[in-house]
Order: structure tokens, then sequence, then C-alpha cells
């Protein structure tokens, strides 16, 4: 967990809840890594914009471990079994997509396995391990639309938020990662 | 009653049966204490680790009944790591050198190896029921042990508990010579079951009260079950899911209309709404119903089925039945004292269930005791009311799925709702808080909430304050979970003293330090203070001014534990 003060990352796992942080309490200013923020009561779903510098906040859905406190047997079994975990699994110069039942297994290195069953691709196990070193990386675009690394945060919260999976090659990685800093360069400018 | 001779004394303690009257017994004078614990059959420890199983045998040589429960209450919602503890492995070793005489072993959130499932189905002739809850590590093999050798099982009950499925053949374990099953639970199961062999099960088995299906059974196999078990008491559907053959379907209607001692019902995993005609035969009778798990069935549907059970009991239900169908069962079900709402997936698809739903209760349910809402808000106004008409309240969990809403009519923290539940409900033992909430709140809990024993706190507080408000003025407090507030050293050492009348404290997220949890642990050296450190290296000491991200004290007769994980430090 970063330990940085309000440069918090959306995308970073916190036990607290998302939201322009406002401390409620007389709580040490230093100790910025631990604010109890309140989510803002009006706009809940529309997208704040970057401007002002403010911290890009995040709409609605809180992604906070364990709440609402629904104990994680029955929020991996009360889904319509119509609406199973299927998620789409590109991989780059695959001919066609695959699809995996994330709701098949119980956490990532069975998903890396069946990953590397589907694809033939080995190694997606030491992938999730150490991003760095590998030839293929998993990704997965998250309900906001982001592109996240498989990996960081409880499988749990995985499971509800992956919307696709793609196995990247570690080349286009690189690609990718330039890509955005130059289109937050630009932003920046623009400011 | 001094003068009785220990037979007479004998005979008056059969007729005491609850944990707490048998615990007061035992402590009135020696030989009461004596007498109470020779003849002690069943004994219920809520915290594995407060005491070694060696004294537990030594104390209690009738033992006939163990319960267990092993890790906190937040495990439920990931918040322990994997590995904290809970094995049940050396409680049934123990067990068995000390040649008890076990017929019954229930336990919640344990880990229970296939190796301890097959020393329990060897070790005691005489066992009879096993029911594991919120368990973990077992497989069908473990299962298949159980079938095979202990040949008086009565209880097999496996509720919500992660099991492995080997789809080996553990219901064909079962042998031909066990007909003693009167209870039959593995609705938690995903893989396939041999119906054939289930249905001979059945058969044989003239004593069986309850049966709960997993969702591979189709609606044929329930047929041919049902019509061999008319004397069931509690269903369990796995699975009703349209059968393309016509006659399938009258023949069920045909043989739910001979079940005519149902009662209870339950599962619906997996459901072709229209099936649910099949089951309108029994709802007049059901005193207990369950949908929680029944995604598949539209809220719709679920208010046309309530329509029919006027005599409900319990009702656990999602969310999907909305504000409205709330109405419907405040309507219909006069005689409801639980009530459980469970959010489903369908965000936006259907009417949320809010604080109109729950006044609507109420007003309609007045024996209303128990209850766990999850709903989109709740207001003053609503609590309130709510506190106005259902005095009774023994448990009462409200979680709005937005953790720090404020009443959405007055913007205010909902202080003044749970005060007005607090101070109504005299007899409430549990109690669960959400929304915005300030230290007002745990003032009024404080002040009120004096047969108060367990307080699950998330995102609530303003100090030290709200804290020590509850540990000073709940005097029956056993157990208290806090999550993400703002309570900080002040509140943990102020009363250090407490920690031993209560059975644990679990706090994350909070201000606490680990220089203070340090000075806890040293003046209280029959509390195990434990920090899990998840992040940092094994063997970094951490910093005394470091914030604590995950705490759990209890008291313990047993000392340190030895088969804690590396990242779990005991002070």
């Amino acid at each position: 967990m970063a330990r940085e003060g309000l440069g918090l990352e959306i995308t970073e796992l916190r036990l607290g809840l998302p939201g322009e942080p406002k401390s409620l309490v007389s709580i040490n200013k230093n100790e910025k890594k631990r604010m109890f923020s309140e989510i803002d009561g009006n706009g809940d779903n529309e997208k704040k914009s970057n401007t002002g510098g403010n911290l890009k906040t995040t709409e609605s859905k809180a992604q906070v471990v364990g709440w609402p406190p629904v104990c994680s047997y029955r929020k991996k079994n009360s889904m319509n079994e119509t609406t199973k975990m299927y998620v789409k699994v590109s991989m780059d110069g695959a001919p066609f997509l695959r699809k995996i039942d994330l709701g098949m297994h119980k956490g990532y290195s069975e998903l890396a396995l069946a990953l590397e069953k589907l694809f033939g691709c080995y190694g997606m196990g030491e992938a999730l391990k150490d991003p760095e070193n590998c030839e293929h990386v998993p990704i997965y675009e998250d309900k906001e639309g982001d592109w996240m690394l498989v990996g960081d945060v409880p499988w749990e919260m995985f499971m509800e938020s992956c919307k696709r999976l793609r196995i990247m090659k570690r080349s286009d990685a690189w690609q990718i990662e330039k890509t955005y800093i130059e289109i937050d360069e630009i932003k920046e400018k623009n400011v | 009653m001094n003068y009785f001779p220990d037979e007479v004394i004998e005979h008056i303690f059969e007729y005491v049966g609850s944990h707490r009257d048998r615990n007061a017994l035992s402590l009135v004078c020696r030989s009461w204490y004596r007498i109470e614990r020779c003849t002690r059959e069943k004994v219920f420890i809520g915290n594995c680790y407060s005491i070694t199983p060696e004294r537990l045998i030594q104390r209690f040589p009738s033992l006939k009944s163990l319960t267990l429960k092993g890790k906190p209450h937040f495990a439920d919602f990931s918040l322990v790591p994997h590995g904290w503890g809970g094995f049940v492995y050396p409680w049934i070793e123990a067990l068995a050198k000390g040649k008890v005489a076990l017929e019954e072993l229930r336990l919640k959130r344990m880990v229970v190896s296939d190796e301890s499932l097959e020393l329990l189905s060897r070790a005691f002739p005489n066992f009879k029921s096993l029911v594991l809850v919120s368990c973990e590590e077992f497989t069908t093999d473990g299962l298949a042990a159980i079938a095979a050798n202990c040949k008086w099982l009565r209880e097999l009950d496996l509720q919500e508990n992660e099991v492995d499925d080997h789809k080996g053949q553990w219901l064909s374990c079962f042998p031909d010579s066990c007909t003693s099953l009167v209870s039959l639970n593995f609705a938690c199961l995903k893989g396939e079951i041999n119906t054939g062999v289930l249905e001979r099960l059945v058969a044989r088995s003239p004593n069986l009260k309850s049966l709960r299906l997993n969702r591979s059974v189709p609606l044929d196999a329930l047929q041919r079950i049902l019509a061999r078990a008319p004397q069931l008491v509690d269903l369990g559907v796995g699975s009703l899911v349209h059968d393309p053959a016509m006659e399938t379907f009258a023949k069920l209607m045909t043989t739910m209309n001979k079940c005519k001692s149902i009662t209870s019902l339950s599962g619906f995993l997996e459901v072709t709404p229209r099936c649910l005609t099949a089951m309108y035969p029994i709802l007049p009778k059901l005193t207990s119903l369950n949908l929680s798990y029944a995604a598949g069935i539209p809220g719709s549907d679920l208010i046309k089925l309530i329509r029919h059970c006027k005599k409900l009991q319990r009702l656990w239900i999602m969310d999907s039945i909305g504000d409205k169908g709330l109405g419907v069962v405040a309507n219909t079900c006069k005689e409801l004292q639980e009530l459980r709402v469970f959010p489903s997936d369908n965000i936006g698809q259907h009417a949320a269930v809010t604080e109109k739903g729950l006044v609507a209760i109420s007003m309609g349910c007045p024996k209303l005791h128990s209850l766990l809402y999850f709903c989109h808000q709740m207001t003053n106004a609503a609590l309130i009311t709510v506190a106005k008409n259902c005095p009774n309240f023994i448990r009462f969990r409200l979680a709005i799925l937005d953790a720090t809403k404020p009443d959405p009519d007055t913007n205010q923290p909902l202080d003044e709702g749970f005060g007005a539940i607090v101070q109504s409900c005299r007899r409430l033992r549990r109690l669960s808080l959400s929304g915005q909430l300030t230290d007002k709140v745990f003032l009024y809990i404080g002040m009120y909430a004096e047969q108060l024993e367990m307080l699950s706190i998330a995102f609530a507080g303003e100090s030290d304050k709200g804290m020590l408000y509850v540990l000073n003025g709940c005097k029956k407090l056993r157990k208290l979970e806090i999550r993400d507030c703002p309570f900080g050293n002040t509140a943990l050492l102020t009363d250090v003293g407490k920690y031993e009348t209560m059975r644990s404290l679990w706090m994350s997220s909070c201000e606490v330090t680990v220089g203070a949890c340090k000075v806890l642990a040293m003046k209280m050296p029959r509390l195990n203070v434990e920090i899990f450190n998840e992040n940092e290296p094994a063997d970094c000491e951490p910093d005394d001014v470091q914030k604590v991200e995950k705490m759990y004290l209890y008291r313990t007769l047993a000392g340190k534990r030895k088969d804690a994980p590396e990242y779990v430090w005991t002070l």
C-alpha cells in the first residue's frame, strides 16, 4: 500500500472508502495514509473531471474489501446462473478469443493454470508473481474501463470487477504504457 | 440442597440443558462443580484457542457433544488472510487419545482437513452427528470416509462450506446397512451426485426428516426422491428447472401434495420461475423459507409465492423482492420472527430495498425479533418508527450498501435512529451498525444497550470517546468487532481488564499502534494479542509507533498458540 500522502491511486487497494478524502476527525494531519473519507453526497454517478488539480475521484461503487458485509461463500453462490462469470480472454497473436468462467476458480494460481491450458502459453503462474520478467503479462479490464495488471487485488474483488482478460506480450505492454504516459503529458499541458 | 445425595442432584441437573445455566451451576459450590462437570455431555467453545482440548477432556469426562468456533467473524468478509488458523485436527486427535465417547461435532469457521474427517470417522464408534458451517479445506474424500465408517450416522449437515468436489462417489460410500439418517444437507457441494444412489439411500432412511440437495439433482430425480420420503419436514431443493416432459412436472405436483409435513423450504439454486407452482401445495404450512440463494427468481414471482405463506416465522430473501414485496410480507406473514434481506447483483433492474420496506415490516409483524437487512438507504425517522413498533428485537443488523451514507432526507447521521433502537429494545443482544455515525450513537449504546453481547462497527465514530462509551457501558459485551474507525490507543488501553470479561476484540484499519498493543499484551498475560502483518517481511520488527492494520485479541487459558502462520505476531 502506498504510504505517500494524498497521491493515492484510484486503483490502489484500500481498506477505506474512495472519494475525496476529507478528514472527519482530528487525527494527526501528517498521517494522511489513514483518512476517513466521505463519499460525496451528490453526483455519485458522474465522473468528476480532472480540473482544479483534484484527485481523480471515482464514481459510485466503492471498491472496499468486505463491504457490504456479505460472506464470501454467499457472494460466490448468489449469482444468477444465467449471468455466470464468463469473461472473454484474448491473447495477442491468437486468431480468436476464448471464454473463461472466473467463478470456476478459487484463486489466481488456478486462473493461471486455466489460461495456460487455453492458450498454451506457459509461465502464466510466474507472470503473476513477477510481471517484470515474463514474456506474457495477464491484464484485465475492470468495471471502470481501466486496464489493470492481474494479481494486485484480492481474488474476490478481482472476480467482481473483471470484465475481460487479455494476455499481453511484454513488449506490447511497454508500448501501451508509453502511450498512457504521453496522454498524461498532454493532459498536464492542457490544464 | 446439601442434604441431597449426589444422585438426586445429578438427576435434577439432567433437566438443566443450556450452557449458560450449566456454567452457572458449576460456580455455586465445589460439590456442584464436581457433579456438574461429571454429568455434562454438551460443551460449547466459542473460540477454539481459548482452551486446550486436553484441559476440556479432563474437566468433562462424559463429553458427548462438542461445538467449536474458529476464525473471527470478520473472516467471512475476507478480512482474515489465508492460513490464520482454526485447525480442527488437534482437537479430534486429542479427543481420540482421550477415548472420549464423541457422538456429535459442530464446527464453525474452522479448517477441516480430509485427514481429520477420516480420523473422526474411525475413532468414535458411536459418532452420530457432524455439522460443518463455513468451514474449508475438506473434499468429498473426507465425506466418503464419514459415510463409510460412521455406522450410526444420523446427521450430516454441510452449510456454506468451501468443498473441493473430487467427483468421487461419496454418497455410494453409505453402506446398505446405514438406515439411521435423520438429516442430510449437501447443498453446498458443487459436483454431480449419483441420483440413483441418493434415491436408494433415502428409501432406506425411514427417519429422514431433513434433506437439502445441491444443484445437480434434476426435477425428475427430485420427484422420485420425494415420493420415497413423504415424511420430510425440511426440504432443500437444488434445482427446479423446466423439464420438457410435462408429466414429470405433473408427477411432482402430485408428490408435493403428499408431503404434508414439510414446514421448512430452501434452495432453488437453479430455477425456472414457472416451475415454482409445484411448490404451492406446501407453502401454506411453511414456517421457514430461505430463498436467499435463489437468484433466478424475479421479484414478482417472490411476491406471488409469499402471498401463500401465512404461517412464516422465518424468511430469508433477496432484495429483488423490493419495498413493495416487503409490504406484501408485512400483510401476509403475521407470525414473522426472523427476517433477512440479502443484496442481489441485479442493481438497477429492480426496485431497491430502502427504509420503507423495513417500516412496513415493523408495522405488520409485531413478533419480529431478529433482523439482518441490506438496503440502499435508511432514515432516522424510519428507525424511530421501527423501534416503537418492534420493541422485542434481540438481533438487529443493518447494512447500508453505501457504508457511510447519512439520512437522505435530512442529511444527518443515523445516531438518533440507532439510539431509538437501543433505547426501545431492552433485550437487544446483537447489533450491527452502518451509515454515517458520530460518537453520539456510541453514547446511546453505552447508556441503553444493557443486554448487548455482540457489536459490529464499520466506518463510524469520531474519536476514542466512541469506543470508550461502549466499553464502559455495555456490561455484558462479549464480542466487539471494529473496522475502519478512528479509535486509537487511549480507547484500547483505558480499561484493559474489560477484555478478560469478553471473548474477543477485533480492530482493523483503526488508529491503534504496535506499541499500545505491546503494552496491552504485557499487562494482560491471559490475553492473546495478535497482530497481522501482511505487508512487511516476516522478520522485520515493526516500529512501536506504526499503526496496526489488523489486531485480534481474545482471552485464553491456553497461552500463545503454536500454529500461527508467519504473518501473525502474538505479542
